[in-house]
């Protein structure tokens, strides 16, 4: 199942991700997952909350661009070689990443891996086969 | 020396006459020769036979860039094309450029002025002279070419860029007069030191800048930089190039060849003239040309004038440095920036207009900069990088293809561009000139 992560267009400007955050913290949105993708003069956030229709709306109303972008969320053990275990299932079987990032989780042994696919779908199904369990919307609203 | 010393130093009297003379024939000649200045001449009801003097030019219609375009190519022609000899483009906007062409004794004019140029700036015959303005389609460096040889300069026909190779001809060949665009000598000067060559060591002794406008400090900094005269020269391809008016060594206005460009200065807002040493429009009247003689040009370059006789001996009227444009065109290293031909490359990659500012500076280097800032846009934002920075590139290039002018694209947050009554402030010039 994908879950929605939320993009957000960021100039290099003191205080912009303060900016976003404290929006979002100030309206009870949790963030889940954050990466920031930069380039010398704008970078783009990208977090995974909670509530996430309510936190695009609160975002565009406040003047920021914010997009849906459909991820996959992915548990694996929070141990050594972890992370490798999927990479070598997705190469195996020919599915790119566009980029991914990491989370680990409060009161548990497991690594919240965050997933941008070239091909969603087929990525979706080469986890399945592969017995990997995919986080769902419902266990991200509600973590 | 003064190259036409006759007509330079002139009496007022002398000079009037000289000038009314050549409107009585001008207005019947275009007249009888360009169908569209007769329907503009029938218009403004103007009988051409009625011209006496050169006090009667007040009666005549303005002439605008609007008109070069919507008559583009040859609308505005009074001579046939087969009698013309050389044309020269400027870019446009978004629409027509502009053509103009010289018939084979407007070459001569257009040389005749600009030997008066170099000889106002202290050049004499058997000097050796860089041009380093580009030759082409742009006027400068034909303008200066023809100048040159007309007054009898030994030439260096460089043309502008590759400074490497500038530099080495100007230590090989020891000119004493540079011509370029201000920004362009102190880029060179910059080079040069970081070629570990000391630019105050040549031979120089003057320097013919213009193309683009320039501040007093940046002329002592040219001074200072090259241990050399910086002059400027002003001109523009409607009227013959470069060649309109030059300043002399006592750099105190530019002398305006008036006998055959009869300047007029008026306020932009009413079209009236501008009261003695007030700012206002420059408007020109090219009295002897042939192939596309224009009347009362509207140059919307704001400059004020004065008409006492010079220490040089020079009696024709100067005008200032230009103070400002009438328009929002802005004029990046010689060449005419208008902010509709940014908007139109947006709206080509966007479908819509997004929001854009256009940002020139001038920096360490001296060369003026382009930024153009895109508000980036709900439509077309990315979560990927890679996305947005091939976007900001397609825009960056197409721009740079519109403008011949190499410009920075920066992508920034929606409602960060200044808005004025909810109108965007399109341009900002940070260059202190």
């Amino acid at each position: 199942m994908k879950i929605t992560q939320i993009s957000v267009f960021l100039e290099n400007r003191k205080g912009r991700l303060y900016d976003v955050c404290s929006l979002l913290g100030a309206n009870h949105v949790n963030i889940r997952a954050l990466t920031i993708a930069e380039t010398e003069s704008f970078g783009v956030l990208r977090i995974v909350v909670d509530k996430c229709d309510a936190a695009v709306k609160l975002l565009r109303d406040n003047g920021f661009v914010a997009n849906f972008t459909d991820v996959v969320a992915v548990e694996v053990p929070d141990t050594p070689g972890g992370l490798a275990t999927v990479l070598k299932i997705f190469a195996d079987n020919d599915v790119n990443v566009e980029y991914m990032y990491g989370f680990v989780e409060k009161h548990s042994d497991k690594a919240l891996l965050v997933f941008r696919f070239e091909d969603t779908d087929t990525a979706q199904q080469v986890l399945a086969r592969h017995s990997i369990s995919i986080v769902t919307r419902q266990e991200i609203e509600g973590l | 020396m003064i190259w036409k010393e006759d007509i330079e130093c002139m009496d007022s009297t002398g000079l009037k006459a000289l000038q009314s003379d050549y409107l009585k024939k001008l207005i019947p000649y275009i007249y009888h020769n360009c169908p569209v200045y007769r329907q503009k001449l029938d218009a403004a009801g103007v009988n051409p036979d009625r011209i006496k003097s050169i006090d009667d030019i007040k009666r005549l219609p303005f002439t605008t860039k609007e008109d070069m375009r919507d008559h583009y190519p040859y609308g505005l022609f009074s001579a046939p094309q087969d009698r013309i000899n050389e044309i020269h483009v400027s870019s446009g906007t978004t629409g027509n450029p502009t053509l103009v062409g010289y018939t084979k004794d407007d070459l001569k004019l257009w040389g005749d002025v600009m030997a008066r140029v170099l000889c106002c700036a202290g050049a004499e015959p058997g000097d050796t002279i860089q041009i380093a303005y580009g030759y082409g389609l742009f006027t400068g460096g034909l303008g200066f070419h023809y100048g040159a040889l007309e007054m009898g300069l030994r030439i260096i026909p460089t043309s502008a860029g590759q400074t490497a190779r500038q530099l080495k001809i100007m230590q090989d060949f020891q000119p004493r007069i540079l011509g370029c665009t201000p920004s362009y000598a102190l880029y060179m000067a910059e080079e040069a030191k970081e070629m570990g060559i000391d630019p105050t060591q040549g031979h120089w002794k003057i320097g013919v800048f213009g193309a683009e406008p320039w501040s007093e400090s940046m002329r002592r900094e040219i001074e200072a930089a090259w241990n050399m005269l910086a002059t400027d020269v002003y001109g523009l391809s409607e009227i013959i190039g470069p060649g309109v008016a030059q300043e002399c060594r006592h750099k105190d206005g530019l002398h305006v060849f008036s006998d055959v460009f009869f300047p007029e200065i008026i306020d932009p807002q009413t079209d009236e003239e501008a009261p003695e040493g007030q700012d206002g429009e420059l408007v020109i009247t090219t009295l002897t040309k042939q192939g596309i003689p224009l009347i009362r040009y509207r140059t919307r370059d704001i400059v004020s004038a004065r008409y006492e006789k010079c220490r040089c001996g020079r009696t024709s009227p100067r005008i200032s440095k230009i103070k400002g444009r009438t328009d929002d065109m802005i004029v990046v290293r010689g060449i005419n920036v208008f902010p509709s031909q940014i908007e139109h490359v947006l709206v080509g990659i966007e479908g819509t207009q997004p929001q854009y500012q256009i940002v020139v500076d001038r920096k360490a280097h001296h060369l003026d900069e382009v930024e153009v800032l895109v508000e980036v846009e709900q439509r077309f934002f990315s979560d990927e990088i890679r996305h947005l920075n091939d976007l900001r590139e397609r825009i960056r290039k197409e721009i740079q293809n519109v403008l011949s002018v190499g410009v920075k694209v920066t992508l920034v947050e929606p409602k960060t561009i200044e808005r004025s009554v909810g109108k965007a402030k399109r341009i900002v010039d940070k260059r202190t000139l």
